[in-house]
């Protein structure tokens, strides 16, 4: 669901082009305390127009605050904010050219659908016409065109849900933020309404900020993803660069699932890099050059679909990239089994097998002894 | 579940005392339910409807010397027995402009007071539903208490206050003021209701202060509402089955106070509970006080009627 590649010609990614782009959004150092509790540390991050971008992260991690203060409710400790390239800093939340859409959707209960999505229009003193006729276009936006004279609680979950969406965007805000906007729908209105909502974002054009601790959510939605954790920023990147070349420990662990070995560095060489693991009970072959040195203790992830399982061992060059163990757990999910196999050191690895042929008889089964390999290039060295 | 039953054997039966007494009480239809509400009933028959219907029958009556000061309404004559009802008492109330009078001045006063307690009131409450959770307890604690000293000592330390060589003159004597006349005044009965009834019109406001979801004031904010705004499109019509309530709760004792305008007012305020009690004990008029308090009684519960359908109107929304 995130944007298709042809879509997205070079232009349309100004974030790979940071010379020739200005940000839209611009936190600079921003740092929030709350009594001595550091939620924000030190956070810069540029944004550019028309991204739908998303701050992931788990609960504490600062994500919502930093939301908070793009929206005015919060006020940084240090730092400042520029969207638009105004200093937006200390504009109160009334004044700023930003709308949010709330995790609780926030709507008026005393209010009918129409008047909701009418408040912000009516604060900016429109004709009364003018408003009618937004407020009907914005319904029919979010298809809810019979149900403007309702009452929030008259209305269901995903349908207050698209009301707060209305109501945010009735203004033609610059920056819509979004907090949590699916989390309190069920997972089928979920992956329908994530559809709707990159729809709107792209036919609007307005720059999406999304806070979510879904990492599902943020990989279909986002055009780049912010890992938050503990106050910082992780990692910034497309949802590829997340997944596949995690920048630490943490975002290989935090996002997807990843085996994780200790090893020492025993060859150093532009080309290639050779790590010794005990754990792993073999050498890994990195087939491309890492900022390491020798001797040096690090670390290596590897995503469960980037390894195969076989019964022979197969053959691989350099002697590495080939260990052993045997099948101890399968977890059938249909379109994958996941096989939890444990080595020689007891260190339990996880490999996951699509499963192509239709009820497999000769499926590899628990107790066997299996050969697990993966090329040169399928795993991440991780120094931090 | 940690234990299973089995559907098909019935659970053990029961042996207690009141079973029996619970069987008998079902063959005669009254359940466990009805016996719950019948307590309250009673109660309100005995303690409410009773008295209420013996003063509206001496209300009927005329004023006598003797024992009891009033005419019986039956009375038996050569075999028959006659039912003696007098509407004097109540066409006085609309005949003298002192009763009619009195009623007005109660309502006036009543609705001024209320509408200060409001103004007073709301600002704490707000202040109390936004104050942090530690502040809040010890808010709440200083709203309730007063009510740990006696209603009458805290009335009289207002004299205390107002009179002539009181606090506040004493005060306004050290800048060379003269002294004001604060007692035996409409301006202290105003005073001395607001103080008395400011926590009931603050306790059903905060309750529901408290309850309104932070966001949504945000969420204004966010849509361009400035705070005055915000305040008024939304803070207000959410908190108005508290206003109503509290307005409720002062109104209406208020209407009928009598401790407050005979210690702090003077001659000419004019409030029904005074005239009340000098019918009773000062022209000893037993059956033209209890006409005064039954329409007092069809006085405060009209505008009770009226706002609890108003308050389930705002509610149903």
């Amino acid at each position: 669901m995130a944007k298709k590649p042809q879509q997205l010609a070079i232009d349309t990614r100004p974030w790979r082009d940071t010379a020739n782009h200005r940000p839209f959004v611009r936190i600079k150092n921003v740092t929030k305390k709350f009594g001595d509790v550091l939620a924000v540390h030190d956070v810069s991050l540029d944004i550019y127009r028309s991204e739908l971008f998303c701050l992931l992260g788990g609960s504490g991690s600062g994500k919502s605050t930093l939301l908070r203060m793009l929206a005015g409710f919060e006020q940084p400790t240090s730092g400042t904010i520029e969207i638009d390239g105004q200093d937006m800093t200390d504009v109160a939340p009334y004044n700023r050219p930003v709308n949010m859409m709330f995790q609780s959707y926030a709507l008026f209960p005393h209010m009918s659908v129409e008047q909701n999505i009418a408040y912000g229009l009516k604060r900016d003193h429109l004709p009364k016409g003018e408003i009618a006729d937004r407020v009907a276009e914005l319904l029919s936006l979010v298809k809810l065109q019979d149900y403007g004279r309702r009452r929030p609680h008259q209305l269901s979950g995903g349908q207050r849900q698209r009301v707060a969406l209305a109501r945010a965007l009735a203004k033609r805000p610059k920056l819509l933020l979004l907090d949590e906007p699916l989390g309190a729908l069920d997972k089928k209105l979920r992956e329908e309404t994530q559809f709707e909502l990159v729809k709107i974002q792209e036919s609007l054009g307005v720059t999406f900020i999304v806070v979510t601790h879904d990492q599902e959510e943020a990989m279909t939605l986002a055009t780049r993803i912010g890992v938050m954790n503990q106050g910082e920023i992780a990692m910034i990147g497309e949802p590829t660069d997340i997944y596949e070349f995690p920048n630490s420990r943490f975002v290989a662990n935090f996002i997807g699932s990843a085996n994780m070995v200790e090893g020492t560095v025993t060859e150093d060489e532009p080309g290639h890099v050779r790590i010794r693991s005990a754990e792993l009970g073999c050498d890994i072959y990195v087939g491309h050059g890492v900022d390491c040195a020798p001797d040096q203790l690090l670390w290596w992830a590897i995503r469960p679909e980037k390894m195969a399982l076989s019964r022979e061992k197969p053959f691989t060059a350099h002697d590495a990239n080939v260990t052993a163990g045997i099948v101890e757990e399968i977890a059938y999910l249909g379109d994958i089994s996941v096989y939890q196999v444990a080595l020689e050191s007891g260190k339990r690895i996880r490999v996951s097998q699509t499963n192509s042929v239709r009820g497999n008889p000769d499926a590899i089964t628990w107790d066997e002894k299996v050969y697990i390999t993966w090329s040169d290039n399928a795993g991440s060295v991780l120094t931090v | 579940m940690t234990a299973t039953h089995d559907p098909t054997i019935p659970p053990p039966r029961r042996l207690k005392p009141w079973n029996a007494v619970e069987r008998g009480l079902a063959k005669v239809g009254i359940s466990g339910r009805m016996l719950v509400l019948i307590a309250p009933a009673l109660w309100l028959l005995i303690f409410f409807l009773v008295p209420l219907a013996v003063v509206f029958g001496i209300s009927l009556a005329t004023k006598q010397f003797g024992r009891p000061p009033y005419s019986a309404l039956l009375s038996t004559e050569d075999g028959t027995v006659q039912l003696t009802l007098h509407l004097s008492n109540y066409i006085r109330l609309f005949t003298d402009n002192l009763y009619v009078a009195a009623y007005l001045s109660s309502i006036r006063i009543a609705a001024i007071s209320t509408i200060i307690t409001l103004l007073v009131g709301y600002p704490m409450a707000y202040a109390i539903a936004r104050a942090s959770d530690r502040w809040r307890n010890i808010l709440l604690m200083l709203v309730i208490l007063p009510f740990f000293t006696s209603f009458l000592l805290r009335v009289y330390a207002l004299t205390g206050f107002m009179r002539g060589n009181g606090v506040i003159n004493q005060f306004l004597g050290l800048f060379g003021i003269e002294p004001l006349v604060m007692m035996q005044t409409d301006f202290a009965v105003y005073v001395g209701i607001v103080y008395t009834y400011l926590p009931f019109m603050i306790l059903p406001l905060y309750t529901t202060l408290v309850k309104l979801d932070v966001s949504l004031f945000e969420a204004s904010a966010d849509l361009g509402g400035r705070p005055l705004r915000t305040f008024l499109s939304i803070t207000l019509p959410l908190s108005l089955p508290g206003i109503i309530a509290g307005s409720m709760l002062v109104f209406i004792p208020a209407i009928g106070e009598f401790v407050i305008p005979s210690l702090l007012g003077g001659p000419e305020t004019l409030m029904i509970g005074r005239v009340l009690w000098d019918e009773f004990f000062t022209a000893a008029n037993w059956p033209r006080a209890a006409a005064v308090a039954v329409a007092m009684l069809v006085v405060v519960v009209v505008p009770i009627m009226l706002m609890q359908r108003a308050q389930s109107a705002v509610v149903e929304k």
